[in-house]
């Protein structure tokens, strides 16, 4: 049973990819039919687009929030937010949209499928929901989950999700997604009956596993850096925009009061009245135009922030293959020691320390029979282990392939989605000069008429 | 040179030519008053413009204009005379120029000053010298406005900055307040000089010409301390009486001057308000630009983007910095000094009502006693004819002033609109270029793709 140190080496390193298989997600394929991206909001077009294989089209909207009091499982009153989420199909040839499924649901059941997923597709960057509470608010934005500002753009923030979903190659397949938009009643208690919470892995395995793995592909570590990065960098960038954006609502607000002097004072002018008052009706509206323009940066900031949380989807397939790498080695481990156990009860050398070697030492020898049981039971366990190990190695490799793989779909809905974002941006920045431009245009021929 | 007025005619040395860089007083020089004042040629063409130069005509009513006043007879042209009632402003016959500059801490045991130097270039003939340099302190500037005050209570002399500012003063004498204090102090004097009468003054000519120790004796002379004394508290006691018989217009004028008061406050503390919100802006933009480069760092495919939108945000800083160097230059200083004008208002509209109280009371005191009826019947005239004339002056003030205070809201107001234009004109172009170059990099990837 010698194994040769090459060996053990290759078999602790992943192996290199291979074209794409279909990972083995215990579940049926949940629908035929591929979703697109919604007509509304047009925020989110080209990736939701792109895979159009299937005749029937779907169309998913979270098209209404509404508040609602109920009981809670300690039956206390309490409120929540509910989403209404319709789903229509648009039949190819004259695209007409029918709608097929409309039922409500709340933020924790969207988690709650969330879960699901990131347990049944470790290999798979999950997209992030909106965040459970305002952060990076600037003072005038509400940290109120019932403001009614907070609740349009946690809903914009569901339904982009759900979309993401949807046009995502594998995750779109999954059956519990598929109950998610059209099982109203019994839909939690599908989804616990998978048993998908014991499958999850411990907090604790997983950090055990970061610490102590010695050779994980480096593709990963440098992920995990980089996904690191991207969270500070992003959160930084939010901390001050919104500081920015505060400094911005100060500085038109107080123009507003112009408004206000100008009209009284124009009371008092004969000739500079007119120009005095129609001035200051042009500082009134310079004041109110901030609410929209920061309104509209609100969203730029809802696009960075979903990539801001794509950072920790990043970092969990990281956590994953760290986590089976580690258990790989372990295995690996335990399967040369006890290799080296039988090869040193069937020579008799002691190389290694064993308590067994000890007892032996201290109350005498075994006896043949005993050794060679010893022996049959360690065969067994050891070829047990071989076959372990194998599997593991193979579903390593697997995991690393299509984990791969979908990090590239990932980088590349990236790269897009973040440069589209940063035009926008400057877009709206063109579109606040012009108003600026407009207004004090019309202010300056006021004032020159005084 | 052509047509050039003939050089002044050098007198006696009753003041040596002040400061360096004084022209002679010799006949033949160029008058330095003359360089940049295309106007003054001009000026040669109208002959009343003559008498200008000439100090020698006194007006007989002069002692009418100085009700008050204690200091040298007010030489007064013809013109001026005229220019008193209908107070039409000529820039362009304008012969004083004045510039203050160049503060210079004084350190004494006693105390720590700050004095400027006021330069002065002229062509008038009752100044000794073309160009005159000295160097003032603000109590001088403050001594200067209490005589201009006493000389014409009831003309709206121009404000001088305040003393000191209580709030956010650390150290007394920070470059900003002194650069502030010096545009101010700068503006006062040409105020002053634009004044058809005030402009004229002898108090004004000596605090631009003197030297320090012929300030300081020429500030001896006049109305002793208790004599001053006294007249403030003649001034508070017939201000306490109240003014029953004020007559229409001026009930509308201070009317007019309480609800500006307010106004002119309230748009001061807008104005200053937006412009510290600006600096708090542009303090922010400063750390948000560099995060997109920090950015790039870790973003192979999108580093074009983001330091594209980083060079924007720096760039739309600077303009931002601009507009408010621009608000700071064109619009503050100006209310402000409205805010100050304001207060002025208020004390010439006082003055005016103390002068027929002062009239009032020996009506009243006529109608009552019996005896000494004619010199009070004297008094009486001498006194309505000093009513009739700070009325008159103030009226004719007032009107100035207004269209002053008119041209100068708007001027200031319509600069910063123009600012505000000029600053979103700016930024609008810096992110469209970045657009264009973004869509231009768009379109040749698609080329690149397709071939």
């Amino acid at each position: 049973m010698e194994q040769a140190p090459a060996d053990r080496e290759r078999q602790l390193q992943p192996a290199p990819l291979e074209p794409l298989g279909i990972p083995d997600s215990g579940l049926e394929a949940a629908f035929e039919e591929e979703a697109e991206g919604p007509q509304e909001e047009g925020t989110r077009d080209g990736t939701m687009t792109e895979n159009n294989f299937w005749l029937k089209k779907m169309e998913i909207s979270v098209s209404e929030a509404e508040k609602r009091t109920g009981r809670n499982a300690m039956n206390m009153q309490e409120t929540y937010t509910a989403y209404l989420i319709e789903t229509r199909s648009v039949e190819h040839i004259d695209g007409q949209s029918v709608l097929t499924d409309s039922l409500w649901r709340r933020y924790s059941e969207f988690e709650l499928l969330r879960n699901y997923l990131l347990v049944y597709y470790p290999h798979i960057v999950v997209p992030p929901l909106p965040e459970k509470r305002a952060e990076f608010v600037w003072h005038k934005l509400s940290a109120d989950n019932m403001d009614p500002d907070f609740v349009e753009r946690r809903r914009i923030g569901l339904e982009n999700f759900l979309l993401r979903v949807a046009s995502h190659p594998i995750l779109c397949r999954d059956k519990i997604f598929y109950l998610f938009l059209t099982q109203e009643g019994n839909w939690k208690e599908t989804v616990n009956e998978t048993g998908f919470q014991l499958k999850a892995d411990s907090r604790l395995k997983a950090l055990n596993a970061t610490f102590r793995v010695k050779n994980p592909d480096k593709r990963f570590t440098e992920l995990k850096h980089y996904s690191d990065e991207l969270q500070s960098v992003i959160s930084h960038l939010l901390r001050v925009r919104a500081r920015v954006a505060d400094r911005l609502y100060g500085v038109y607000k107080v123009h507003g009061n112009y408004g206000r002097v100008f009209s009284e004072w124009s009371a008092i002018e004969k000739e500079m009245g007119d120009g005095l008052q129609s001035a200051g009706h042009h500082m009134d509206v310079y004041a109110a135009s901030i609410d929209d323009i920061l309104e509209d940066e609100e969203h730029y900031a809802d696009q960075l922030k979903e990539y801001l949380f794509y950072a920790e989807a990043l970092r969990a397939v990281c956590r994953k293959h760290e986590l089976m790498q580690y258990d790989l080695e372990m295995a690996a481990q335990d399967l040369a020691s006890k290799k080296q156990q039988c090869e040193e009860l069937a020579t008799g050398t002691v190389r290694t320390f064993s308590l067994k070697g000890m007892t032996t030492k201290l109350f005498g020898q075994e006896t043949p029979e005993q050794r060679e049981a010893r022996i049959k039971v360690l065969e067994e366990q050891i070829n047990e282990g071989e076959q372990q190990l194998k599997s593991k190695n193979l579903e390593g490799r697997e995991f690393v392939k299509n984990a791969w793989a979908d990090i590239e779909r990932f980088k590349e809905q990236k790269n897009h989605d973040l440069k589209e974002a940063l035009i926008s941006y400057a877009v709206m920045q063109i579109s606040m000069c012009k108003k600026g431009i407009q207004v004090w245009t019309n202010a300056k021929e006021c004032f020159s008429k005084m | 040179m052509e047509g050039e007025r003939p050089a002044p005619r050098p007198r006696s040395a009753g003041l040596p030519a002040g400061g360096a860089g004084a022209e002679s007083a010799g006949g033949g020089a160029p008058l330095p008053g003359s360089r940049g004042a295309p106007a003054l040629l001009q000026a040669e063409v109208l002959d009343l413009d003559e008498d200008e130069d000439d100090l020698e005509v006194f007006s007989k009513d002069a002692s009418l204009m100085d009700m008050n006043s204690f200091s040298p007879v007010m030489p007064t042209s013809p013109l001026s005379m005229i220019n008193q009632i209908k107070f039409e402003d000529e820039p362009d016959l304008k012969d004083l120029f004045i510039t203050v500059d160049e503060p210079e801490s004084h350190v004494t045991t006693i105390e720590t000053f700050i004095t400027y130097r006021i330069i002065t270039k002229t062509s008038r003939g009752e100044f000794d010298s073309s160009e005159f340099e000295v160097r003032r302190r603000y109590q001088d500037f403050l001594w200067l406005k209490g005589k201009l005050e006493e000389a014409h209570p009831t003309l709206i002399i121009p404000p001088l900055p305040e003393k000191f500012i209580v709030k956010g003063m650390v150290e007394r004498f920070n470059d900003e307040f002194i650069e502030t204090r010096r545009k101010a102090l700068h503006k006062f004097l040409n105020r002053i000089a634009d004044h058809p009468t005030l402009t004229f003054n002898e108090d004004f000519k000596v605090f631009l010409t003197a030297q320090a120790w012929e300030l300081s004796s020429h500030k001896k002379q006049g109305p002793g301390l208790l004599s001053r004394m006294g007249q403030t508290v003649r001034a508070v006691a017939s201000s306490m009486r109240g003014v029953k018989n004020r007559p229409e217009e001026f009930m509308d004028m201070h009317n007019f001057i309480e609800t500006f008061s307010q106004k002119i406050n309230l748009i001061d503390k807008i104005s200053q308000r937006i412009y510290k919100e600006e600096k708090e802006y542009f303090d922010e933009m400063k750390e948000y630009g560099p995060i997109h480069i920090l950015w790039s760092a870790s973003e192979e495919d999108l580093v074009d983007t983001l330091k594209g939108v980083a060079g924007c945000i720096d760039k739309c800083s600077k303009a931002t910095e601009k507009r408010m160097y621009g608000l700071s230059e064109a619009l503050l200083p100006v209310v402000h000094e409205y805010v100050l004008y304001s207060e002025m208002l208020m004390g010439v509209m006082k003055r005016r009502d103390q002068i027929q109280t002062e009239l009032d009371s020996k009506v009243e005191a006529l109608t009552y006693k019996k005896a000494d009826t004619d010199l009070l019947k004297e008094e009486i005239g001498k006194l309505e004819d000093k009513v009739e004339c700070a009325n008159n002056a103030l009226k004719a003030d007032w009107e100035r002033w207004k269209e002053n205070m008119q041209n100068d809201i708007k001027s200031a107001f319509t600069d910063m609109a123009e600012e505000n234009i000029n600053y979103y004109e700016q930024c609008l172009a810096i992110w469209e270029s970045f657009l264009t170059s973004q869509t231009d990099l768009h379109l040749e990837e698609a080329s690149e793709d397709k071939s």
